[in-house]
């Protein structure tokens, strides 16, 4: 195992972590704008260098047992030693993660100055604040050393992309779409945060270090409930990442700017679920009854996703509901017991939705808007851009030598071999599916009849190099993959069924939408029922609507209710009763001497008979 | 005379003063009879000192005359301070401190 | 242990303030707030030196209370003038510096009869003081009431009415009693703290008592050893008597009718440091001195608090009224308080504390933000707001941060309180108490996010392009309180290392009897 230095991981988080507070505590940097974007890009990109340097200069200790990666200091301190300690822990897993996100970080601030640029100054400054902050909190979730930490930066990055959806704060629709997005993800966060602390309560500690040697030395497999605690945990995993039922946020997180979609929603921080359960394997390793509820539940997703993604219009949503999908991929994939292989399509899936997205944001800034059966025909007026967007759509579909196959293969392979047959299937159908569905938006944008009129503005050069860089990066991720040879035992037809599914679904998309070969509509009658449920979202939203407004409205307007005219109205009517008492009382008090001085007398007649009949 | 008739006499002055104060609704009245009830009192007060030889019942008796003056006092000048403001000294009509 | 008797003069400094403002500062409105910003920013700086001076390394060899003064007032009674400091008071001392600095900024535009305002306010203060810092349970008894009357008064004359319609089957009861006016607010309070005081009171003599030390000093009864029975009658005396004013359920209800009703500064420091003082004399009074009453009856305590959490939530979300949800989300908040200090263990109790600080430092701001927004727009009705995000971005900042805070964000002193107290919850005897601990978080996400985006999100609405953003002296509190707020969340360390000091050896006389 790699051991990276923890010095170095240090100053990958401070950068970002500096360059937010600077620009969050000083007004003037903020409203200028200009210079708080430099500064945000500065820094992550001294980050990225600093990442890249780490990662280079990981050590690969050989001999005796393998050394302790984490770095810890007391957080909250205890009688007898820290109850929780920060810090940082740098290894296999932590590396490259820490280079994937400062890299897409970096390229995502850069395209976003020339993607905002409309936008006034002080917001500009607040985004890049925004920005400054979800960078420091995502690598903080990389690096956190034990399930506490985690959770301090997984609840950040969710605030970062609450702010951040809804950055264009007066849009009700963005409005609306931030807080679903939070309520939604904070439901799974419970789990999570239960989950974590009933671990701790078992073992004492949230260090995963610890709970690593605990889990090999067998102490951990004698904790009574691990399995209900593992499965909690696995509920964060399944908000932030989108898993059925919790995946109806990320559609909706459209509405934030398109570079926030492509890093936040596509890229990083929807992949933390993946990267947790990564991190915690070896006590999900543990527990094979929530393994494979993972792995069932990732198909499930991956394949509802894709049905979903196939009667898209808006095309941003397409790619959510395709990151959506993937999640699912890479989820079943650790589900299966192989979370190398989730791992890695999390990499590259990282490089490719990130190009993705920001291709969209190209074809989003030309034509004006999102739905894509008002566009067209752009490959010939843009032909770097098609190309581009080409690449990391044969990635996403799985075509080689392209990364985005290998590593599907891998995760494939892995639920095959996990012995899931019926995931697999789920897996193997959503595959032609992603196929479908991502050609379909190319021959709607790039080619087919131009539908949609083309402003005749051009694209700024940062926007357009990003993508071109990326589509680059891609490539040659993808030849890399290619050349670094296979290591898994797939079976020997397995490439090729997915390469058929793979140009099976591209051929369905070319004769339905590029050749009208096949109307759409006959192909949607064709699949009713499905086609009919995908197009209402398969009535998630509803429910969770009426979960909202019927259920959690209407027992707190209960509870109101009863807490204004019950609980305090009793209250009242003590209170209004003494009123009264005392109105009825005071009558007593006629004014009158002689009233009072016949009280007098009768209560000494009394006392006199009382006397009379005590004493003997 | 045995001491019983004294004290019968005494208990006959105090209920007549009592029955002064409760029927009467000149103000002036009701001081008549509350004189009167003070003044049952000091007979006890005389006939017991008699009977049992013990000079503290003349020296409350002395006591409870002086106070009696200074009540009458304070008394016939607060009727006649309010007869001045309210015209009236009816204790029927003098009523401000109704509930 | 230094010779200067800092603790009193941290206690008495206000009170100086009163005098002076009520003697020399007459009709001089200037002079009024220079007074009162002056003698709270002496308390202020003091309590800040006193917390870097508390020696941590003393509390653990046992010197716990530190900083010690005595002085004999009645010694056939054993009544003395008797201060000292612990961990726990240490914090709350600093809370209470904190907001009621923060609270002179924030009431700086009250206009009528200002110069009664402030030095009731500032004589308020000192009682709280003198509540956390006197070991004597008879004039800690004198400062508690000093702390509670005063708000009458301040509530009554310088409050805002709402508006509350008489409804249901006891609709009569609401009109004959006024709800929803201030004056009724004020009296309300004020007759649930005095009916709550009668049970400290009697709690308070029945130790006297019992213990047969001739003394009323919170040292000797420490000492005395009282009869199990005994002590499950005063627990429960002092936990209805001080819960009262921490808000526990059913007897909850003065609170949002009196948060509501108080003017901004009040409610600053009546949420944000007088419900502590409830919860601080549950844990100090009741679990300091009765262990085994604590230890019998904390089923009740934390059960009780569930029932305040969820409860207090769920009514915070039905509110339409922005100071109403500020304020059962105290009575909300203040249940995560009592639920931690009832688990007994030491995250809890740990949480517990930590959560008095971090809550009145979050309410203080919620407040003050609500004053400014009520200042500036007239309304306080959720449904006519919209889009103040535009027009005023620092109250919008600030509002997010502290209602991110309320809902347990990490980085802000919010989140360190909930997970010690979930930590607490599950290690407690009754380990179904993370379930509404956990739920109540979730309900508090859904209750503050969505008066965030109805409030400072959508579209601007054109009656409000008037609003100004906040200026000058408005700002003071709102910068020191959401700084105090993530410097805590981020390095609870500062807090939580003097407070363990004061709550593993509380809590190993209760557990070890």
């Amino acid at each position: 195992m790699h051991v990276g230095s923890p010095a170095l991981a240090l100053l990958v988080l401070g950068l970002p972590a500096a360059s937010f507070l600077l620009i969050g505590v000083i007004a003037p940097l903020r409203r200028s704008g200009r210079a708080a974007a430099a500064l945000s890009v500065a820094a992550i990109g001294g980050a990225l260098a600093a990442a890249v340097t780490m990662w280079q200069s990981a050590r690969l200790p050989l001999d005796g047992p393998p050394p302790n990666p984490s770095a810890t200091w007391s957080w909250i301190p205890g009688d007898g030693g820290p109850m929780a300690t920060v810090g940082v822990m740098v290894d296999d897993l932590a590396l490259p993660m820490c280079v994937l996100v400062t890299f897409i970080s970096f390229l995502v601030q850069v395209y976003s100055y020339a993607y905002l640029h409309d936008e006034p100054r002080p917001s500009l400054g607040r985004y890049y604040a925004y920005q400054s902050l979800f960078a420091f909190s995502m690598l903080g979730l990389v690096l956190a050393p034990g399930f506490l930490q985690m959770f301090v930066f997984w609840e950040l990055v969710g605030v970062c992309s609450y702010l951040l959806i809804g950055f264009w704060y007066d849009r009700p629709s963005a409005a609306r779409a931030a807080v679903k997005a939070f309520w939604i993800t904070k439901l799974g966060d419970l789990g999570f945060v239960a989950g974590i602390v009933m671990l701790w309560a078992a073992t004492g500690t949230f260090d995963f270090w610890t709970l690593y040697g605990l889990a090999d030395s067998g102490v951990l497999a004698a904790v009574p409930n691990l399995t209900t605690i593992m499965f909690l945990i696995y509920l964060g995993a399944v908000g932030k990442s989108a898993q059925f039922p919790l995946h109806v946020w990320l559609p909706d997180a459209m509405e934030g700017p398109t570079p926030v979609s492509a890093l936040i929603h596509a890229a990083t921080m929807v992949t933390a679920g993946v990267y947790m359960v990564a991190r915690a394997f070896p006590l999900f390793a543990l527990t094979p009854d929530v393994l494979r509820l993972i792995c069932w539940i990732g198909a499930f997703t991956a394949l509802l996703a894709a049905t979903m993604a196939c009667v898209e219009t808006d095309i941003k949503r397409v790619l959510a509901y395709s990151t959506v999908s993937q999640l699912g991929y890479m989820m079943a994939a650790s589900g299966a017991g192989d979370y190398h292989a989730s791992f890695g399509h999390l990499l590259t899936h990282g490089v490719f939705k990130a190009l993705l997205f920001l291709g969209a944001g190209v074809v989003i800034h030309v034509f004006h808007t999102n739905d894509m059966f008002r566009m067209g025909g752009l490959f010939a007026r843009r032909p770097w851009t098609g190309v581009a967007f080409l690449v990391g759509t044969l990635a996403l579909a799985g075509i080689p030598p392209f990364p985005g196959f290998f590593s599907k293969e891998a995760i494939l392979a892995a639920v095959l071999n996990g012995g899931f047959r019926l995931p697999f299937l789920m897996l193997a159908v959503t595959s032609l599916l992603t196929a479908f569905y991502m050609f379909r938006a190319v021959f709607l944008v790039f080619f087919g009849r131009a539908h949609g009129h083309a402003e005749g503005h051009g694209v700024p050069l940062a926007m357009d190099g990003v993508c071109r860089l990326l589509a680059a990066v891609t490539v040659v991720y993808g030849v890399t993959l290619a050349l670094g040879g296979h290591h898994g035992e797939a079976p020997g037809w397995l490439p090729w069924v997915s390469m058929l599914l793979a140009a099976a679904g591209i051929a369905l998309a070319w004769a339905t939408y590029q050749r009208d070969i096949i109307a759409p509509s006959r192909l949607a009658a064709a699949l009713g029922p499905i086609d009919f449920m995908a197009r209402r979202r398969y009535g998630l939203d509803i429910v969770y609507a009426g979960l909202y407004r019927i259920v959690l409205l209407g027992l707190s307007r209960t509870i109101g209710w009863i807490d204004r005219y019950v609980v305090d109205g009793v209250l009242n009517v003590f209170s209004a009763a003494a009123l009264r008492a005392g109105d009825t009382l005071r009558r007593l008090q006629t004014g009158q001497p002689q009233d009072y001085v016949y009280g007098v007398a009768f209560g000494v007649l009394l006392l006199l008979v009382w006397a009379h009949l005590v004493s003997p | 005379m045995p001491l019983t008739a004294y004290l019968i006499l005494a208990a006959l002055v105090f209920a007549i003063g009592l029955f002064g104060v409760l029927t009467r609704r000149n103000a002036v009245g009701i001081l008549l009879g509350i004189e009167l009830m003070l003044n049952a009192v000091n007979i006890n007060l005389v006939a017991f000192a008699r009977f049992r030889a013990d000079i503290g019942g003349l020296v409350f008796t002395m006591l409870t005359i002086a106070i009696t003056v200074a009540e009458v006092a304070v008394g016939l000048a607060i009727v006649i301070a309010i007869f001045r403001v309210r015209r009236t000294i009816e204790a029927d009509h003098l009523d401000l401190l109704r509930g | 242990m230094s010779r200067f008797p800092v603790l009193s003069v941290i206690t008495w400094m206000p009170f100086i303030g009163a005098v002076l403002i009520m003697f020399v500062a007459r009709r001089r409105p200037l002079a009024v707030r220079i007074i009162a910003t002056v003698t709270t920013a002496i308390s202020t700086v003091l309590s800040l030196g006193v917390y870097v001076a508390y020696d941590r390394e003393a509390a653990l060899q046992g010197t716990n209370f530190q900083f010690y003064e005595k002085l004999s007032l009645v010694p056939p009674l054993g009544i003395n003038y008797e201060l000292g400091i612990d961990g726990i008071s240490l914090l709350m001392v600093l809370l209470t510096s904190i907001i009621i600095f923060a609270g002179v900024f924030a009431s700086w535009t009250v206009a009528s009869r200002s110069q009664e305002f402030y030095a009731l306010l500032l004589a308020l203060v000192t009682g709280v003081y003198g509540v956390f810092v006197s070991l004597d349970l008879f004039v800690f008894f004198l400062f508690y009431e000093l702390a509670v009357l005063p708000m009458y008064l301040l509530i009554g004359i310088w409050g805002s009415s709402g508006e509350v319609r008489p409804r249901g089957l006891f609709a009569w009861a609401f009109r004959e009693t006024g709800v929803g006016s201030k004056e009724y607010a004020a009296m309300k309070l004020t007759l649930y703290l005095l009916f709550g005081s009668a049970f400290i009171l009697v709690g308070i003599f029945a130790l006297y008592v019992s213990a047969g030390t001739a003394s009323f000093s919170f040292l000797d009864f420490e000492g005395a050893a009282l009869d199990p029975s005994l002590q499950r009658w005063v627990f429960l005396a002092f936990y209805i008597g001080f819960g009262i004013l921490a808000g526990i359920w059913p007897l909850h209800t003065w609170s949002p009718d009196g948060h509501a009703s108080a003017p901004t500064a009040v409610s600053m420091l009546h949420a944000g440091v007088l419900m502590k003082l409830g919860a601080y004399g549950v844990v100090r009074l009741g679990m300091g001195l009765l262990p085994e009453g604590a230890a019998d009856l904390a089923w009740l305590v934390g059960g009780v608090a569930c029932i305040n959490v969820v409860y207090g939530a769920l009514s915070a979300m039905a509110q339409v009224d922005l100071k109403y949800v500020i304020a059962y989300s105290s009575v909300s908040h203040m249940g995560l308080v009592m639920l931690g200090a009832a688990t007994l263990t030491e995250a809890g109790l740990n949480g517990s504390v930590f959560q008095m600080f971090a809550h009145g430092v979050m309410t203080g701001l919620f407040f003050a933000l609500v004053g400014l927004v009520y200042e500036k727009a007239h309304s306080r009705e959720i449904g006519k707001m919209g889009g103040f995000g535009r027009v005023m971005p620092g109250v919008a900042t600030a509002f997010t941060v502290g209602g991110l805070s309320s809902l347990g964000l990490p980085a802000t002193s919010g989140f360190v309180a909930e997970i010690l107290t979930f930590m607490g919850a599950w290690r407690s005897a009754y380990s179904w108490w993370l379930v509404p601990a956990v739920a109540g978080t979730f309900l508090t996400a859904v209750y503050v996010l969505r008066v965030t985006k109805q409030i400072f999100w959508g579209p601007p609405s054109p009656h409000f392009h008037h609003l100004e953003d906040a200026r000058g002296t408005e700002w003071v509190a709102i910068v020191i309180l959401v700084s105090v707020l993530v410097l805590f969340g981020v390095a609870p360390g500062i807090a939580l290392g003097p407070v363990d000091t004061a709550t593993v050896p509380l809590l190993s006389r209760i557990v070890e009897p």
